[in-house]
């Protein structure tokens, strides 16, 4: 700890901080622009000047800038200094030169840092009279509306981009007051994280172009602390709403997970909720109600009342119920699913080969000594070991985490020349170009290799036989691998002896590679490590945002389901938020729901699925509803209703409840709100026994009063639906938590969970964000949210797996198709935002030139692929990384057909009529 | 009169070859250093002389060196730049010097980069200096042929690798550090201090830069010595300057002189004085980004310490006289329009307030002033001044102008009562 003075009042700060962040961590107001607590300071801007004194006889003292200033012992400044005042409000008003007042037109306006920090200095009157210099603006995709002539040159955008996010195709050019950040020409931002330049941005050059196609003030939006659905990492967001359309995403700070950023799947991936494909009425088939039917022609729109007498009929009888889950559904959902159908009748939703996979990594994370680390953990290891994973188009901000990784260990160099980490320009020129050791085997080169120390493309056998290798190079009690080349084992062994040099090793892996071995290989380097003393931590990615937490839950896989159903042991079969067609084969699909009397889905989404059901029940999306989702640390976080939608939607676990209702089944009776049903799960599974403290109950108030959803300045309470009455509507009730749609409640600080927005008095824009941690940079106060379910067992002997694959061997006729993740494109939901839909490629398979010469066939001409009966034609991409003998699939791009990967197959010249799908 | 620098440049003329330059005594100065004195020895021997640094700030050449790591440990590779990135306006003292012996500049880096054990030498040279460029390579070429560079230099088991490097033309590239950013192929801005460049320079490492000027001193002081070298000064620091005059005097030109030659010297003497039908108003004595003396400091010292105490800067010793027939206002508007082109846009009070400033100096000269233009003016002096801004560009351009405006106040208020500029 250090004592330092500001206006003569002593303050007890920690040590190794600028007096920026001291200050702001204080809860004192000091106007910033270049300084981001991600990302440093850089001393650019000049805004943060402070009167520093020598000692307490020095008077006159010295202007410094509080960003590059070390808040040492004694350190003595004056914030409030006339000198420093003026000085400050004189780089606004140098600042303002060239600053447009288009305040009003503007979309920053309202939560623009840079009106902020102008009121803040007091800088009122203009006294510049010459012309103000402009500049053409970019076409930078669908995500970003790039208006260059409001840029203030603070030079952030830049500095997350290419130095954070590790971006190549944005830069600084131009020099003196004509300096231009974006590309050397118009074109689409490449960079995944591109989102996030509307956040860094301190005024409204980069804003958020989808928000512009429905643009709302940010005062106008209804908000509440909500959790991303597009992958499994969890990050947590603040989605906005206005008259009923989901407008835009925001980052929602948490100091464990997601930090400040967000990829672009996860920002701008929301439109799904206002897609025209959404289900918004209760739909039953006209022949549904007809016994031993045949199901002619989709549901169609009914009354409540109709369809609950429908399933009274359909539920109370003796007829067995089959029920499959879904990995993007809430634990809240799935649980209720599980209770109606009983648990030997709850299915996942999920291949054979995902169930697997997904109990592999539960039992590696259960009793395997290696914690799953949290993705601020990862962000500080030192050593990395990425075995089988696409990691930036599986979970995006992973791969951001790990960018970050890489500058750990060249960070000693930093503190060898007493240089604080937070000085960042200094310490990225004493770095250079060094970076800490990022060792990448995948099937294919992946976004994140431009980091990497070295990398390695093979087979998912061979992965694992490297990854065998490594871990035997740790640990003799871990089987030789043998057959191993040399350069393999020469690699291995690097691997091996960087992990162990390492303070923080981290061992990430996953699902994506369809692979048991590759799973067990990364938990035996893991656990190697830790026998060896070293605390490395293991990380698994998984696809969907709740795949962890169904599992669990626990339940069989979709084809045990199909053959349950076929073997007769069922006629009824609730579908919940799952279109089982992306899934499985088409043939096998259309057989089972076929083979099923009755077929309800719930879901948000018309899909294959809900066109085949009888009874379609329209649910919440995660904008619409609570629940409770397990992400790929193993952490259970909280989302909340943002909005009440129109129509009958409501949450899928309500839904089932007034199917348990209307099989006159008692356990819904109890399920009023989210708090009861959360209980009853916590109270029926063990593993979430934690969950009802993950967030305030209910009934939670501050001051005898709910946390509002709205702003304070909401406008338009009285007017907005006054051309339906004229009387204003009363705000809808929210039994299930203590957030309220509406403006009136309590105005300050809700606990952690429940922070619906940043703001505080003066702080409009997302810089808000500093008055809401214990610390700048630090946790939210009273600690961040989320609790994590798993934690590493104390193992006395690591149980080790012990059986290597065997070398992967290319067949002569047939190829092993392995997926090919999209970050745009391979998830189901946020496709149906047109930006994200913009951004996917189009279908195609890629293989090795080799192969394609074997084939004789050249780049674009299309191929055949058959599995299981499914076929699709595909238009040819040289892959060079690709081993030979493996193809690689798009995963769940639209236009395909569900195909369970790895697969093997044949490849034909095709000869059908369309790319895509046949049956 | 001594003048060790330029004895061997001969105006109009190719210079010396390796041949001619070893006849004349060259490399000499390296043979005694490489084959008979530590490298703690040159750094001594150096920091006796008081020679200080001839860019601009004259920091004392041996105190810089002094933080460079030495020993085994020191971080690997070190670094020697020569700084030829001569931008600042009126300064052509450099070029003499490169163009003129550029195997002296060779020698001195040489013994420079000895002093700190570099690995690596660069020469970082103005875009606009081709003849230097070419004349540079081919002494470049010579030296290494002749073993003067890259292994086990003259068997001393001491080894330079040397490379010349031609800016892309910017002024802040003079800057030590946005000199390193530049070199590195990055944005020309310059870094934040500390670290210095001794300790975290080129690629991270260990690196000094150094003037040319500076450095061609180098083998003077090691074939002569210390106390020659300071014998050579009519003041307290060492050895000679190169002085330059630009402007309406009868002969403009640049002459190695005693460091500490008065200004009435220099500007008589050499310089011949002023034009016929022109009077003499005032000077710039180190470049454009020095403060304006008047007739009152015709007999201060052209040294560090005695210009510094007539409220200026010695700068680089070469001097811009204003006349009567020029209009002031005009001239410094020149000079904030070069220094505004030319910040590189990285800190707010230099990048917008420099623009500003330049345009109410144009809006003077176009007869468009206002009274409290000048009271901006004032301000921008003060606000832009050492210590707010990132680095010296800025407070370096407010010296003309803070000076002009304590100096030529009358002329700057003429221009906003007429409505006018008189000179024109």
């Amino acid at each position: 700890m250090a004592t330092i003075f500001i206006e003569q009042r002593p303050y007890e700060v920690k040590d190794g901080q600028n007096l920026l962040q001291v200050c702001l961590s204080l809860g004192i107001n000091l106007p910033y622009f270049c300084w981001h607590p991600a990302l440093g300071s850089v001393g650019a801007c000049r805004q943060c000047a402070v009167k520093q004194f020598r000692d307490d006889k020095d008077t006159r003292g010295r202007l410094v800038m509080a960003c590059m200033t070390p808040a040492t012992n004694g350190t003595r400044i004056s914030i409030d200094d006339p000198e420093a005042r003026e000085f400050r409000a004189s780089v606004i008003e140098w600042l303002m030169v060239n600053h447009p007042h288009d305040c009003p037109v503007c979309d920053e306006g309202g939560e623009c840092h840079l009106q902020d920090m102008t009121v803040m200095t007091g800088h009122t009157y203009r006294e510049f009279r010459f012309k103000k210099r402009t500049y053409r603006n970019q076409y930078l995709g669908p995500f970003i509306n790039h208006e260059m002539n409001r840029c203030i040159q603070c030079y952030r955008c830049v500095r997350f981009y290419r130095d954070y996010a590790g971006g190549r195709d944005f830069d600084v050019f131009a020099a003196h007051n004509h300096v231009y950040f974006g590309r050397s020409e118009d074109g689409v931002l490449e960079n995944e994280f591109s989102g996030n330049l509307v956040e860094v941005c301190p005024t409204g050059m980069f804003t958020d172009k989808t928000l512009k196609q429905h643009y709302t003030r940010k005062w106008d939006l209804q908000t509440a602390p909500s959790v991303c659905v597009h992958c499994s990492v969890g990050c947590n967001t603040i989605p906005g709403e206005r008259y009923g359309t989901l407008r835009r995403i925001h980052n929602r700070y948490n100091g464990e997970v997601n930090g400040y950023f967000l990829c672009d799947r996860g920002r701008f991936g929301y439109a799904f909720v206002n897609s025209d494909r959404r289900l918004r009425h209760l739909l039953l088939a006209r022949a549904a109600e007809q016994p031993g039917r045949q199901r002619i022609g989709p549901a169609e729109p009914t009354t409540k009342e109709q369809v609950l007498r429908h399933l009274e009929g359909l539920l109370s009888g003796s007829a067995q119920v089959v029920g499959i889950g879904s990995p993007r559904a809430s634990l809240e959902a799935n649980f209720a699913l599980r209770t109606l159908v009983g648990p030997e009748c709850f299915y996942l939703g999920m291949s054979e080969t995902d169930c697997r996979l997904i109990a592999a990594v539960l039992e590696i994370l259960h009793n395997g000594p290696a914690r799953s680390p949290a993705l601020s953990d990862v962000a500080l290891a030192d050593a990395v070991f990425v075995l089988g994973e696409d990691v930036t188009n599986v979970a995006p901000m992973l791969a951001l985490a790990l960018r970050q990784a890489v500058r750990r260990k060249p960070m000693k160099i930093a503190e060898k020349l007493h240089i604080p980490a937070w000085d960042d320009a200094v310490v990225r020129e004493a770095v250079q170009q060094e970076k800490g050791p990022l060792f990448i085997a995948t099937p294919y080169s992946t976004k994140l290799d431009d980091v990497a120390t070295q990398t390695y493309h093979a087979a998912p056998d061979d992965l694992a036989r490297l990854g065998f290798a490594v871990a035997q190079a740790l640990s003799p009690e871990i089987p030789p691998v043998m057959g191993v080349p040399d350069e393999v084992r020469a690699l291995a062994g690097r691997i091996a002896q960087a992990l162990l040099e390492a303070e923080r090793p981290l061992i990430v892996s996953g699902i994506s590679c369809g692979s048991e071995a590759v799973i067990q290989a990364a938990a035996n380097v893991a656990w190697a490590l830790c026998g060896n003393g070293h605390a490395a931590e293991l990380c698994f990615t998984v696809p969907e945002c709740n795949n962890l937490g169904l599992g669990l839950m626990g339940g069989g896989s979709l084809n045990a389901a199909f053959k349950a159903v076929h073997a007769g042991a069922a006629d009824t079969v609730v579908i919940l938020e799952n279109d089982l067609y992306r899934r499985a084969d088409a043939a096998i699909v259309d057989a089972f729901l076929d083979a099923a009397q009755h077929v309800i889905v719930i879901d948000h989404l018309a899909t294959a699925t809900t066109s085949k059901a009888d009874i379609v029940l329209p649910a919440a999306t995660f904008a619409e509803g609570d629940g409770t989702l397990v992400n790929n640390e193993g952490r259970a976080q909280r989302f909340y209703q943002v909005f009440v939608p129109e129509g009958d939607v409501q949450e899928s676990w309500r839904w089932v409840r007034e199917l348990l209702n209307a099989a006159t089944r008692p356990e819904g009776q109890s399920w009023r709100n989210m708090d009861e049903i959360v209980a009853a799960l916590a109270g029926t599974i063990p593993i979430f026994q934690g969950l009802p403290e993950i967030a305030p109950p209910a009934d939670f108030r501050v001051a005898g009063q709910k946390i509002p959803r709205q702003p304070a300045r909401y406008s338009g309470r009285t007017a907005m639906w006054a051309q339906r009455n004229v009387h204003e509507p009363q705000p809808p009730e929210d039994a299930d938590s203590p957030l309220a749609f509406s403006m009136e409640g309590y105005p300050g600080q809700p606990p952690a969970a429940l922070i619906p927005r940043f703001w505080a008095p003066g702080w409009n824009s997302v810089q808000a964000l500093n008055k809401f941690q214990s610390e700048v940079g630090g946790p939210l106060r009273g600690g961040d949210p989320g609790r994590r379910l798993i934690e590493p067992a104390a193992v006395e002997r690591v149980p080790y797996f012990v059986t290597v694959p065997r070398a992967f061997q290319p067949r002569d006729d047939e190829w092993l198709i392995v997926p090919l993740y999209h970050i745009f494109g391979s998830e189901e939901l946020s496709i149906l935002a047109p930006g994200i839909a913009e951004r996917a490629p189009q279908p195609y398979l890629g293989l090795n030139p080799d192969d394609v010469t074997r084939l004789q066939v050249h780049e674009g001409d299309e191929l055949e692929l058959r599995v299981d009966g499914t076929a699709c034609r595909l238009p040819v991409k040289l892959m060079p990384t690709l081993p030979v003998g493996v193809a690689g699939l798009p995963a769940s791009l639209p236009g395909l057909p569900g195909i369970a990967l790895p697969a093997w197959s044949k490849l034909r010249p095709g000869n059908a009529d369309t790319v895509g799908a046949k049956r | 009169m001594e003048q060790p620098l330029t004895k061997n440049i001969r105006p109009g003329e190719e210079p010396l070859d390796l041949k001619a330059y070893e006849q004349a005594g060259g490399y000499q100065a390296t043979r005694k250093a490489l084959q008979g004195m530590t490298p703690a020895e040159v750094t001594e021997l150096v920091k006796d002389s008081n020679l200080r640094g001839r860019g601009g700030a004259g920091f004392p050449t041996a105190q810089k060196w002094s933080f460079v790591p030495m020993g085994d440990d020191a971080p690997r590779r070190k670094y020697l730049i020569a700084n030829a990135d001569e931008m600042e306006p009126g300064t052509f003292k450099d070029r003499l010097l490169l163009e003129g012996d550029p195997h002296q500049l060779l020698e001195g880096m040489l013994i420079g980069a000895y002093a700190i054990q570099a690995e690596v030498a660069y020469i970082f040279l103005r875009w606009e200096y081709k003849l230097a460029a070419e004349r540079l390579t081919k002494a470049i070429a010579e030296a290494y042929g002749a073993g003067y560079l890259g292994h086990n230099i003259l068997g001393s088991g001491y080894g330079l690798e040397l490379h010349l490097h031609v800016s892309a033309g910017r002024y802040m590239c003079g800057e030590e550090t946005g000199l390193l950013n530049a070199l590195e192929g990055k944005r020309a801005t310059p870094r934040s201090k500390p670290p210095f460049p001794q300790t975290s320079g080129l690629w991270g490492k260990p690196t000094i830069v150094n003037n040319v000027e500076t450095l061609c001193n180098l083998p003077h002081i090691i074939n002569n010595g210390a106390e020659w070298f300071k014998g050579l000064s009519h003041s307290q620091d060492g050895g000679t300057k190169i002085y330059g005059v630009s402007g309406r005097v009868r002969r403009p030109g640049t002459w190695e002189l005693p460091m500490g030659t008065t200004i009435r010297e220099i500007l008589e003497d050499h310089a011949g004085g002023m034009r016929d039908g022109c009077k003499f108003r005032g000077l710039l004595p180190g470049g454009a980004s020095t403060d304006f003396l008047v007739e009152e400091h015709l007999d201060v010292k052209m040294d560090f310490d005695s210009v510094q105490k007539a409220g200026s800067r010695l700068g680089t010793g070469t001097m811009i006289v204003l006349d009567d027939q020029t209009c002031p206002v005009g001239m410094v508007q020149n000079l904030e329009r070069f220094f505004a082109q030319e910040s590189c846009g990285w800190c707010t009070p230099c990048r917008d307030g420099l623009p500003w400033t330049a345009q109410i100096l144009q809006a003077l000269e176009d007869g468009r002033g206002q009274p409290r233009d000048l009271q901006r003016l004032a301000l921008h002096t003060k606000l832009l001044g050492p210590g707010h801004t990132f680095c010296a560009l800025a407070p370096g351009a407010m010296e003309p102008l803070q000076s002009a405006l304590q100096y030529f106040k009358e002329d700057f208020e003429q221009h906003i009562r007429e409505h006018r500029c008189p000179w024109r």
